[in-house]
């Protein structure tokens, strides 16, 4: 190696840095600006309400805005801190914080702008439910950030974790591969989620009574998307706590950066799929709430077999790790 | 570190397995939760045909899964048999 060790971190941290904030701003940006969209719509149609309207766009982007500021810190994090110790494993865990915090925040932000733009909506149409929808998106934004938590997570054990007693190859593949399997799971979760909680705000102004079935259906559903992300944090956990013997062969690092990619890219899709069922339920609930137990069972049975893909993912991620 | 020809073999059908299956899984993932939506409100609009819905939509997933299977399939292969 012609840098040393030092200088080899410190570029691992930057480009980590960069990487983390650049990515991390993308899903804010357009959940808000999704948000600010429908605020405007609802203010053409009810301009008399527009403080109502105002706040509650204020609010919803705030919650949106969380996930950028989630990459914000660790980016600064990754700019400043003081590394104790050393070596080319924790740079390779810099690396694998930047990604994973970059990614996590993407369906996040994107995933919370969505009940915030369709509650503006919905103040226009139901002024008088105003509290409803509050609640309604408040509870579902929340939802839609936990993935970008599970992100944060995985990005700050990998910034202060000491992985200095365990051996340079395979390792520093296994911290690249567990950055990228919660971040890329993160994304599709994030969705998902905002997708369930945008159809149950618009739900809860087209017909108010329905509040409790609509926002039960909605956090079922949203737990069920939730679910990839949560397969994506258990790998990347797989990969940072276990001791992997040393070689000096391509083959087990390339196996445990396998682990992370199919896992990771494996979570985006049923994590949106199961928001798409989640939709449809949510928004029918409300429409026709005699058939919500039906409704209910037909959103599980769709998002179980939906889900079928990333436990596949999750199998060859486990084979990845515990049989090659 | 010398890496040789079989090892470096090894590592890219490793890191081909990770990638079949990851990026294989986003379609079926995305198109059998839209089926799964269109079915909620197909029931929705009509729920004395719950039954025959449902038949549907996991005739239309079971369909659909099928290019998961594939990758899952490939990502095998590439780590048991290449």
């Amino acid at each position: 190696m012609l840098y040393d060790v030092e200088m080899v971190v410190k570029l691992a941290s930057f480009a980590g840095a960069g990487m983390c904030i650049g990515l991390g701003a993308i899903g804010a940006a357009l959940g808000e600006g999704y948000t600010a969209g429908l605020a405007n719509e609802a203010l053409s149609n009810k301009p008399e309400k527009a403080g109502d309207i105002m706040k509650n766009m204020l609010v919803g982007q705030a919650i949106a805005e969380s996930a950028a500021i989630f990459a914000l810190v660790i980016a600064i994090l990754l700019l400043f801190l003081e590394i104790p110790s050393v070596s080319y494993l924790k740079a390779s865990a810099l690396i694998g914080a930047g990604i994973c915090m970059g990614l996590g925040a993407i369906g996040s932000g994107i995933g919370s702008g969505l009940p915030g733009g369709e509650a503006c909506l919905g103040l226009a149409r139901q002024p008088a439910v105003s509290n409803k929808l509050m609640t309604n998106m408040l509870i579902g934004s929340a939802v839609c950030q936990t993935p970008a938590i599970f992100s944060m997570v995985v990005s700050l054990m990998l910034v202060f974790m000491d992985f200095s007693n365990q051996p340079l190859t395979p390792t520093w593949a296994a911290l690249i591969g567990a950055g990228i399997s919660t971040g890329f799971a993160a994304i599709g979760s994030g969705y998902g989620g905002g997708l369930a909680a945008g159809a149950s705000c618009e739900s809860i102004a087209r017909n108010p009574e329905t509040f409790g079935a609509v926002t039960t259906t909605m956090l079922v559903g949203q737990a069920v998307s939730q679910t990839p992300s949560i397969f994506g944090l258990l790998v990347s956990f797989i990969l940072m706590f276990k001791a992997f013997p040393e070689s000096a062969s391509l083959g087990p690092a390339m196996a445990l950066m396998g682990a992370g990619i199919s896992m990771g890219f494996g979570g985006i899709g049923p994590g949106i799929g199961n928001g798409l069922t989640a939709q449809g339920a949510v928004k029918w609930v409300a429409r026709n709430v005699e058939a919500s137990g039906e409704l209910m069972r037909t959103m599980l049975v769709g998002q179980a077999v939906s889900q079928s893909t990333a436990i596949y993912a999750m199998v060859v991620s486990l084979v990845l790790v515990f049989v090659i | 570190m010398a890496i040789e020809g079989a090892d470096l073999i090894k590592a890219a059908a490793f890191l081909g397995a990770g990638i079949a299956m990851g990026l294989g899984a986003i379609g079926p993932g995305v198109g059998e939760g839209f089926v799964g939506g269109k079915a909620c409100e197909a029931i929705g609009k009509k729920p004395e045909e719950a039954g025959l819905l449902t038949r549907t939509m996991l005739v239309g997933q079971a369909v659909s899964e099928s290019t998961g299977i594939y990758s899952l399939v490939v990502a095998l292969l590439l780590l048991f048999v290449v």
